[in-house]
């Protein structure tokens, strides 16, 4: 399979250390042009005048949100698979950055509501599923992290994260019907899926902007994540060359 | 299938002689219920208005405690091990486990939760629906929390972090329980909630067998 070849760490180092610059500097490149879009180009709203530009952070916050679950699941997929040791640091890695994310989109979000909502927060099926999804994030990094082993946490956290994405989409239906059920009078929300271009191309950029931001950060973090597995491996021959030195010096001090 | 039988009676047998753990979990289910009237207050309209709310989420923290010993026995003395070995495949022995924590746990909870609902002012439409609820939706809470078990097997803080790991997804369980009791209160029909929660019992079963055998496999490792 053709994805093997990327799973070797020196190739992934090499690989990682020539796409990086490039990813950082469109992530860079994007987000400014995002940003400068968002907050002078794209007219402000003509209800909710210029608080609809949370709108910018928010969208792509949340759409990373999601995607970045799914991409963990499918490292751990991989890894539960091949028992590629990439794929477990792949998805350790993401796992923060996806939690990062998610809490972005909710506190964006809460703070849109104050404006738009004149509350903080809603039980809104959005906001519910999100805020679950967000307690995956917590239960995953937690799991890992809870084992003196590192590789029994990650073996546990790859099931977690399978077990999870079989859920999600069962806890997003199941929050979508309570809130039907439970919310008769409906929260007046943007409108839907018309949206105007002025206001979808500055979101696309910063939508793609943000996307590069993540892979570089994801990559900066495997690659730190194998460097200190390095550094450690390393230590540990160093130890292991200096124990019968130290033995012999031992021994001529007691004789 | 004899084996299956075995583990079952094998498994019932040490909660009963080891005591108390259906008692546990049932006194548990009856003294929080009690701390809500405290909480909220008297009035019979505040109280049959939560009612299914109550009584639905404190069965969920009750079956959830008495998940951390569903395997860290047998982990700790070494059986699990021991029975990794034996032909019955690891799922079946999951699923084997998973019964017979439930017929400590859910189903005393289950029988127990209209007499509470009495304390509640609970509607007399709400009954059958609750019983009925809690029976079918009480097995899928052990299946899943069999995983949260499994995974957590020989963690740091193992509980705190079980609850973090299974309450998430505990929500659809509890949305259809409590969804199903107000719709006969209200007069509408329970049975959708009732198959949807049979709906989760059915993917529950073969599912979580699996992923809990996966997981109590990679701890023995």
């Amino acid at each position: 399979m053709a994805l093997h070849r990327f799973a070797n760490p020196a190739r992934f180092m090499r690989l990682s250390a020539a796409i990086l610059p490039w990813f950082a500097a469109a992530a860079a490149v994007l987000l400014a042009l995002g940003v400068y879009l968002a907050l002078f180009v794209a007219p402000p709203d003509y209800q909710q005048g210029d608080d609809v530009r949370i709108m910018f952070v928010h969208v792509p916050a949340a759409w990373l949100a999601s995607f970045i679950y799914l991409l963990l699941a499918l490292a751990s997929a991989v890894a539960i698979i091949w028992r590629h040791p990439l794929a477990d640091i792949a998805a350790q890695s993401a796992a923060p950055l996806g939690a990062a994310f998610t809490a972005l989109c909710l506190v964006t979000g809460s703070l849109w509501g104050v404006k738009m909502w004149g509350t903080w927060w809603v039980w809104d099926a959005r906001l519910t599923s999100v805020l679950v999804l967000f307690f995956l994030y917590l239960g995953y990094i937690a799991l890992v992290n809870a084992f003196d082993e590192p590789t029994r946490g990650a073996r546990a956290g790859a099931i977690l994260a399978l077990v999870g994405v079989v859920n999600l989409p069962i806890i997003k239906f199941s929050v979508d019907w309570w809130n039907t059920l439970h919310q008769k009078a409906s929260v007046f929300r943007l409108g839907g899926p018309t949206i105007d271009p002025s206001m979808l191309w500055p979101l696309a950029v910063m939508a793609v902007g943000f996307t590069f931001f993540f892979a570089t950060l994801l990559l900066l973090r495997m690659r730190t994540a194998l460097i200190a597995a390095k550094i450690r491996a390393l230590r540990l021959a160093e130890i292991e060359r200096l124990r019968p030195a130290r033995a012999a010096a031992r021994q001529q001090v007691l004789t | 299938m004899t084996a299956f039988r075995r583990l079952v009676f094998r498994d019932l047998r040490l909660a009963f002689r080891q005591g108390g753990d259906a008692a546990m979990v049932v006194g548990f289910f009856v003294l929080t219920v009690i701390l809500f009237p405290f909480g909220v207050g008297p009035e019979p309209e505040i109280l049959s208005r939560i009612a299914a709310g109550i009584l639905w989420v404190t069965a969920l923290l009750a079956a959830l405690l008495s998940l951390e010993r569903l395997f860290q026995a047998d982990w700790e003395d070494g059986s699990l091990e021991a029975l990794a070995l034996m032909p019955l495949p690891l799922e079946a022995q999951v699923l084997a486990k998973c019964l017979a924590h439930w017929l400590v746990t859910g189903l005393p909870l289950a029988l127990v939760a209209p007499l509470l609902g009495l304390l509640l002012q609970l509607d007399t439409a709400g009954y059958p629906v609750l019983v009925a609820g809690l029976l079918l939706g009480t097995p899928t809470l052990s299946l899943i929390g069999a995983v949260g078990a499994s995974l957590s097997l020989g963690a740091r803080r193992g509980g705190v972090l079980l609850s973090l790991l299974v309450l998430p997804l505990y929500i659809p369980v509890l949305i259809f329980g409590v969804a199903g009791i107000e719709a006969a209160i209200a007069g509408l029909a329970a049975r959708p909630y009732l198959l949807l929660l049979g709906a989760l019992l059915a993917a529950a079963l073969p599912l979580a067998p699996v992923a809990a055998a996966a997981a109590l496999r990679q701890a023995l490792e």
